[in-house]
């Protein structure tokens, strides 16, 4: 299965990047990592004239925690280096957990975080934490940069924010509330390996134990990952009891909007929703209080 | 239009002309001769074109090769010291009966060699979560895991 034939281009600062791509129209497509984008060439899906390499654009693999303010994920920063940062472990842990169940080592050494988000798959497994945790996603254009949250980037499946010529440039994840906790469960009927066939992260902010705050967030059941508004409305002001927990993840499951597909029935995935909302919200309220 | 490159393959410099649309697998396999790495799935499922660029494993069908320009590759022909004597992990492979057809081994050696670098002394868990990027279809795993798990043993008395 070999590659189309492409051009390559690899701009050094991303200025560049956003005016060749915009040069380019629909004929470029971006480069992380390569691995969804070289995959999905392979099969021909797509067959782009020029692809535009990010990787030997300087600061672009940038990972920086700030103590207090918030974490910085750079558009080429790895899963793998995502999934073993010592201060992403000990402060955002399920950010580092989600990265670490992203596919296998190998793709891990070579895929990045804001690849899994551009690629906008609904199963994304980067995609619910982060939806949960309030990231904001910094996109460069040829006029200039915006911030929008990532709750409005995903537009479809496989499609995003992204106008022409636009750029993710990085994602920015405040830093997290003192009383708050946040948990990524996912489920595949498979292995662990395979694309998850749903996926909850949980994020609640407590007051001993009472729920303050809460986020849940679905993914691989709706054309994009969403947010359960309901579910945390739900939440909200509630003592965390076994039956708010059975409740929430009830709610959950029928605010999903799942498809029937290769890797699960509409079905299951309502039910594993139920489930893995369940484990989700106790996990982060057992974190929120430690 | 080609691009030249400069890479470093266990521990030899070549300097090469390629197309931007080949992959590090094809180059080399056929432009370097190195058919130790193979070839399974082409999309980075089944792990057995697994080698090392700059100490890290990845999936060489889905690495271009232009963008390992100035970069080190170790594939499974780098991984005996010398011609004369195998590696532990190979040599542990061979003991605990870990081959069957051979197409996945050049790729579970690279992989389990980027383990026990990384952790010399995995759990039995550890290892085969070391291995979920490796297909192996005669599914020797357990005796994969096994070689693996004598191989750091062996490792770590050196």
């Amino acid at each position: 299965m070999p590659l189309p034939k492409f051009e390559y281009l690899a701009p050094t600062t991303l200025e560049e990047a956003c005016q060749l791509l915009k040069e380019k129209g629909d004929d470029a497509r971006l480069m992380g990592g390569g691995t969804d984008l070289l995959t999905k060439m392979k099969r021909r899906v797509i067959q782009p004239n020029t692809v535009i390499g990010l990787k030997k654009i300087a600061g672009l693999d940038i990972i920086k925690v700030d103590r207090g303010k918030g974490l910085t994920i750079g558009a080429v920063a790895l899963l793998g280096d995502v999934a073993s940062h010592p201060q992403i472990k000990r402060f955002f842990p399920a950010i580092a957990y989600a990265a670490s169940v992203t596919a296998n080592v190998q793709i891990r050494n070579m895929g990045t975080v804001v690849g899994n988000l551009c690629n906008a798959a609904p199963s994304a497994d980067n995609a619910p934490t982060l939806l949960a945790m309030d990231a904001q996603v910094t996109i460069m254009g040829v006029e200039g940069q915006r911030t929008i949250p990532l709750e409005d980037f995903f537009k479809g499946p496989g499609i995003t924010a992204l106008e022409p010529g636009e750029i993710v440039k990085e994602i920015f994840v405040p830093w997290p509330h003192p009383h708050s906790g946040v948990s990524y469960q996912h489920i595949s009927p498979r292995s662990k390996v395979d694309i998850s066939a749903a996926c909850v992260a949980a994020m609640l902010v407590m007051e001993g134990n009472i729920c303050k705050e809460a986020r849940v967030a679905l993914g691989a059941v709706a054309p994009v990952p969403m947010r359960g508004k309901k579910t945390e409305k739900h939440l909200e002001g509630k003592e965390l009891t076994k039956e708010t927990l059975e409740q929430a993840g009830k709610q959950a499951s029928k605010e999903c909007k799942p498809i029937s597909d290769m890797r699960a029935s509409a079905q299951y995935r309502r039910l594993m929703v139920e489930v893995l909302t369940k484990r989700a919200l106790a996990e982060a309220a057992t974190r929120a209080r430690a | 239009m080609k691009k030249e490159i400069t890479i470093k393959v266990n521990g030899d410099t070549y300097h090469l002309a390629v197309d931007p649309w080949r992959t590090l697998n094809e180059v080399l396999r056929d432009d370097l001769n190195l058919t130790g790495t193979k070839l399974g799935c082409g999309t980075g499922d089944c792990g057995a074109c697994t080698v090392l660029v700059d100490g890290r494993t990845v999936s060489s069908c889905l690495t271009l090769a232009l963008e390992v320009d100035g970069k080190e590759v170790t594939t499974i022909e780098g991984l005996a010291p010398s011609g004369d004597e195998l590696h532990p992990i190979q040599k542990a492979f061979i003991e605990k009966g870990a081959i069957q057809c051979g197409y996945c081994t050049p790729g579970m050696e690279l992989s389990a060699l980027y383990l026990l670098r990384n952790n010399p002394k995995p759990t039995e868990a550890e290892i085969r979560e070391a291995l979920s990027g490796n297909l192996c279809r005669c599914t020797g795993y357990n005796k994969i895991v096994e070689a693996i798990a004598a191989a750091a043993e062996e490792l770590s008395r050196e």
